[in-house]
């Protein structure tokens, strides 16, 4: 994997963000950004360049999925991989995202392994 | 209330504590709550719509959430503060999605709301929904916690 991508971390609990950098750290990505909804990453990603989106799904003000329609609909972004990362994890919602193109999926709660996995298989 | 209903929730409750905090946890026998007052000192708290409405909440006491997001964040936790509190939001959302995914596998659809989070000794716990309010215990070798279920007659 590379290891010098940039990648948005996007949850509104900052635990998770916090779990998610610890792990991305581990596996030697150190390009990391954060955002708290789907609004704000928007806002980040207009600004600087991104080369992985790492989302949560149910987030105020903008949630996961309205963000991924937003990235896939945007010349800039449609085809960065994003990997949503959440506890939405019911038949619909798994179904939306795959619809919506998300490049993969991850339920919490899940282990540091489960994470690794999931970047290989997208960033390989 | 459907008793169906409360073991998704104790399953959800350990096998998020175990993956997320890599605490075992053991569920004692649950009972019916009268009170409003929380058995522990932070508390998440989630309403749910579907087939019923209804809450959850997770109550811990404070040694017991400490060891937990020390375990979670890798690095020790010496007070209740808003990264606890973060944390306990945190954790609630995960029990209600792993215990949503159960019940949808029994027909069961619900969705959830953002988790609050209330903090303070003898704090109370408002479930949304006029309902037996059922207490379920857990034990960890750090502290005890608390959830309840309580879903709409």
């Amino acid at each position: 994997m590379d290891t010098s991508i940039k990648i948005l971390i996007v949850d509104d609990f900052a635990t998770m963000r916090r779990i998610l950098k610890n792990i991305l750290k581990q596996l030697g990505f150190k390009n990391l950004v954060e955002a708290d909804d789907g609004t704000s990453a928007w806002e980040i990603l207009e600004g600087q360049r991104i080369d992985l989106i790492i989302s949560d799904w149910n987030m105020p003000k903008m949630t996961g999925l309205e963000l991924l329609k937003k990235v896939r609909a945007s010349d800039s972004y449609k085809r960065t991989p994003f990997l949503m990362v959440t506890a939405e994890a019911q038949k619909q919602n798994v179904i939306e995202a795959v619809q919506a193109g998300v490049s993969n999926y991850v339920v919490k709660p899940f282990t540091a392994e489960a994470i690794s996995d999931k970047l290989e298989k997208i960033l390989k | 209330m459907d008793v169906k209903l409360i073991n998704p929730f104790i399953n959800a409750t350990i096998n998020v504590l175990e993956t997320m905090a890599f605490i075992a946890v053991a569920a004692g026998k649950p009972y019916l709550k009268k009170d409003n007052v929380a058995v522990g000192d932070v508390s998440g708290v989630l309403g749910l719509t579907g087939i019923a409405n209804g809450t959850i909440s997770v109550t811990f006491e404070e040694k017991c959430i400490l060891t937990i997001v020390s375990n979670m964040f890798g690095e020790t936790m010496s007070e209740l503060n808003n990264e606890i509190a973060d944390a306990v939001g945190e954790l609630t959302n995960m029990i209600s999605g792993q215990a949503r995914r159960e019940l949808e596998e029994m027909g069961k659809v619900f969705k959830a709301a953002i988790p609050s989070v209330v903090t303070g000794r003898n704090h109370s716990i408002i479930h949304y929904t006029e309902g037996p309010k059922i207490a379920i215990p857990f034990n960890t070798t750090n502290g005890d916690f608390t959830i309840e279920v309580c879903f709409e007659r």
